[in-house]
C-alpha cells in the first residue's frame, strides 16, 4: 500500500526523519509513537504526499510519489482517509454535508442512507444538520473518521485522533478503528498515548513503531 | 474556451458550496464590471461615431471641389464664364456653377453677421464643382485654370480632408485603445479581488485538496462564482449605458460632432456583447489567479 525506502526529511532547520524505511501492507494496523516533535505529524504528511521526501523514496499504491502530478496526488487521496490532529472542516457547511465532502468534490453521489448509517456508526446521528463549530472534541475527531471513510478508502492515518478526548471516547474511537481494521483496512495510528497503544493491543494484531533519533524502529516489550 | 465554458455552465450547486460567501469581494467584482462596462458603452460609441463622423467628413468633401476666383471687378464676370466653359469640357468634371451673392452672403454671415454688404466689398467669385465617380484630374485643370483664368485658383479640398480624416482615424485609435484598457483594468481589478477571495479561503482550499479535490474542482467553484458576477454587473452597467446615450440628444447638424455620439441601427446590438466579453475576462482573470494560487497548495 506505502511504502518508505531509505526516506528522510529536512524541514530547512536540520534533518527530522533520516533512513525511514517501512511498508504498510494491506490490511495491516500501525501504531507510530515517539515524543512530541519526534515527525510523527511529518512521517504521516509523507505518507499522503502533503510533503515530499528531500531524500529516499515513498511510493503510494506502487508509484513514487514524486512522479505524481497533482491531479494523481488528488486521485491518491481518494483511497487515503486521514484524521487530522487539528481536524478541519468547512466551516459554513452542517456536518453531513462536511462529510460526505470527498463525495462531492469526486462527483460521486453518495446513497443518503449510506451517510445516516455512517453518522449513527460514529454516533453523530443526530448531528447531521450542525455546523462544525459547534461540535466537541470528541465530536469533531469521530466525523473526522467519518469523513475519512466515506469513501471506502483502502488506508486510514490518523494523526493523534484521541488527543483531545477524555478516556472513554478514546476508547470509542480506537473501537471504530478496529472495526474498520477488521473490515480490511490498512490503518496507522500516530499517538504518543501509550495507553491507547497497549488497550488497542487486547483488541487487533497491531504493530507499534516508534521514532526516536530521526528514525523510525519496530517498538518492543519496552513500550 | 468550449470546454471551460462546458465545465462552468457544468459546476452543479453542492460544488458551489463548498466556497462560503465572498463578502465584499462579491460586489466588488460586480460593481467593477458594471463600471467598467458603462465606460466601454461610451468608449464603444465614441469608436462608432467618430468612424461615421470620419465617413461623412471624406464623402462631403471627396466629390467636390471648389475655384476661386479673384480678379479685378472688370474681369470677374469674363473669367467666371471662361472658367465655367473651361470646366464643361473638362473630363471628370460632373457640374460646375458659379455661387449668387446670396449664397456667398449666407455663408459669409457666421463671421460678418447677416447685415455684410457683399457687393460693396472685393470678394472672389466662387465656382462649386461637383466631380463624377472616375474624378478629374486635378494637376491638368490646374495647368489650364492658370493658362486661361489667371486669377482661378482650384481648391480640391484635400488639405482639409486629410487633417480631419487624421483627426477622426486618431480618435478611433483612442477609443478602442480605451476600450482595451477597461478591459484590462477590469481584469487587474478581478484579478485584486479573486486574489482576495482565494487567500480568504486558503483553509477552504487545503481541506478540499486533503480530501482529493483536483484544482479544476476547485478553480471551477471561484472562477463560476466571479465570471457570473462579472457577468451580472456588466449586465447592469451595459444596460446603464445604453440608456445613458439614447439620452443624449439626436444627431443634429448645428450641434455637429457631439450631438452624433451614439448608436444607429444595428449599432445598438454591439454594447449587448460587451457583457459576455466581460464574462470572458472575469473567466480567464480569476481562473489564472486560482491555478496560480492553488500551486501553493501541495
Amino acid at each position: 500500500m506505502i511504502a518508505f525506502d531509505n526516506v528522510a526529511y529536512n524541514y530547512g532547520g536540520g534533518e527530522l526523519l533520516s533512513e525511514v524505511s517501512l511498508r504498510l501492507a494491506p490490511g495491516s494496523f500501525h501504531f507510530l509513537t515517539g515524543p512530541s516533535g519526534a515527525g510523527k505529524t511529518t512521517l504521516l504528511k509523507l505518507a499522503y504526499a502533503d510533503l515530499l521526501p528531500t531524500a529516499g523514496h515513498v511510493t503510494i499504491f506502487g508509484n513514487d510519489v514524486r512522479s505524481l502530478g497533482r491531479n494523481d496526488v488528488a486521485m491518491t487521496r481518494r483511497r487515503i482517509g486521514v484524521v487530522h490532529q487539528d481536524v478541519q472542516f468547512l466551516d459554513h457547511l452542517p456536518l453531513a454535508a462536511n462529510i460526505s465532502l470527498p463525495l462531492t468534490v469526486s462527483g460521486r453521489s453518495g446513497n443518503p442512507r449510506d451517510l445516516t448509517d455512517l453518522l449513527q456508526w460514529v454516533g453523530l446521528g443526530k448531528l447531521a444538520d450542525a455546523l462544525p463549530p459547534s461540535l466537541s472534541g470528541g465530536e469533531r475527531q469521530r466525523a473526522a473518521l467519518a469523513r475519512a471513510v466515506i469513501m471506502g478508502p483502502d488506508v486510514i492515518l490518523a494523526d493523534e485522533p484521541t488527543g483531545n478526548l477524555d478516556w472513554d471516547m478514546s476508547l470509542r474511537l480506537l473501537t471504530l478503528l478496529t472495526e474498520l481494521n477488521r473490515m480490511g483496512k490498512t490503518i496507522l495510528v500516530a499517538t504518543h498515548d501509550l495507553n491507547l497503544i497497549r488497550q488497542a493491543k487486547s483488541l487487533v494484531a497491531a504493530r507499534v513503531l516508534r521514532i526516536r533519533n530521526r528514525r523510525i524502529q519496530l517498538a518492543g516489550a519496552d513500550l | 474556451m468550449t470546454a471551460l465554458l462546458a465545465q462552468l455552465l457544468a459546476t452543479d450547486r453542492q460544488a458551489d458550496r463548498v466556497v462560503p460567501p465572498t463578502g465584499h469581494t462579491a460586489w466588488l467584482t460586480t460593481f467593477t464590471a458594471g463600471a467598467m462596462t458603462f465606460l466601454a458603452v461610451f468608449a464603444l460609441a465614441l469608436s462608432l461615431a467618430t468612424g461615421r463622423l470620419a465617413a461623412r467628413w471624406s464623402e462631403a468633401l471627396a466629390n467636390t471641389a471648389t475655384i476661386r476666383i479673384s480678379a479685378p471687378p472688370e474681369q470677374m464676370q469674363q473669367q467666371t464664364d471662361t472658367v465655367l466653359a473651361l470646366l464643361a469640357t473638362t473630363p471628370g468634371i460632373a457640374s460646375s456653377r458659379a455661387l449668387t451673392d446670396d449664397e456667398q452672403k449666407t455663408l459669409l454671415a457666421p463671421w460678418f453677421g447677416p447685415d455684410l454688404p457683399v457687393e460693396a466689398l472685393p470678394l472672389p467669385r466662387l465656382i462649386e464643382v461637383t466631380e463624377t465617380g472616375e474624378g478629374y484630374d486635378s494637376e491638368g485643370l490646374r495647368q489650364r485654370l492658370a493658362a486661361e483664368a489667371p486669377g482661378a485658383v482650384l481648391d480640391d479640398h484635400t488639405r482639409w480632408r486629410r487633417p480631419l480624416a487624421t483627426a477622426a482615424a486618431r480618435l478611433n485609435l483612442l477609443a478602442g485603445l480605451s476600450i482595451l484598457l477597461i478591459g484590462a483594468a477590469m481584469a487587474a481589478m478581478i484579478t485584486l479581488a479573486a486574489n482576495a477571495a482565494l487567500a480568504a479561503n486558503a483553509q477552504v482550499i487545503r481541506v478540499l485538496r486533503l480530501v482529493g479535490a483536483q484544482d479544476d474542482y476547485i478553480a471551477a467553484a471561484f472562477v463560476r462564482r466571479f465570471t457570473l458576477r462579472a457577468l451580472a454587473g456588466a449586465a447592469a452597467g451595459a444596460a446603464a449605458g445604453m440608456i445613458g446615450i439614447s439620452l443624449l440628444p439626436a444627431v443634429d447638424e448645428a450641434g455637429g460632432f457631439l450631438t452624433g455620439l451614439g448608436f444607429q441601427g444595428a449599432g445598438w446590438l454591439l454594447p449587448l456583447a460587451l457583457p459576455p466579453v466581460a464574462g470572458l475576462v472575469a473567466l480567464f482573470a480569476t481562473r489564472a489567479a486560482a491555478f496560480r494560487k492553488l500551486r501553493e497548495v501541495q
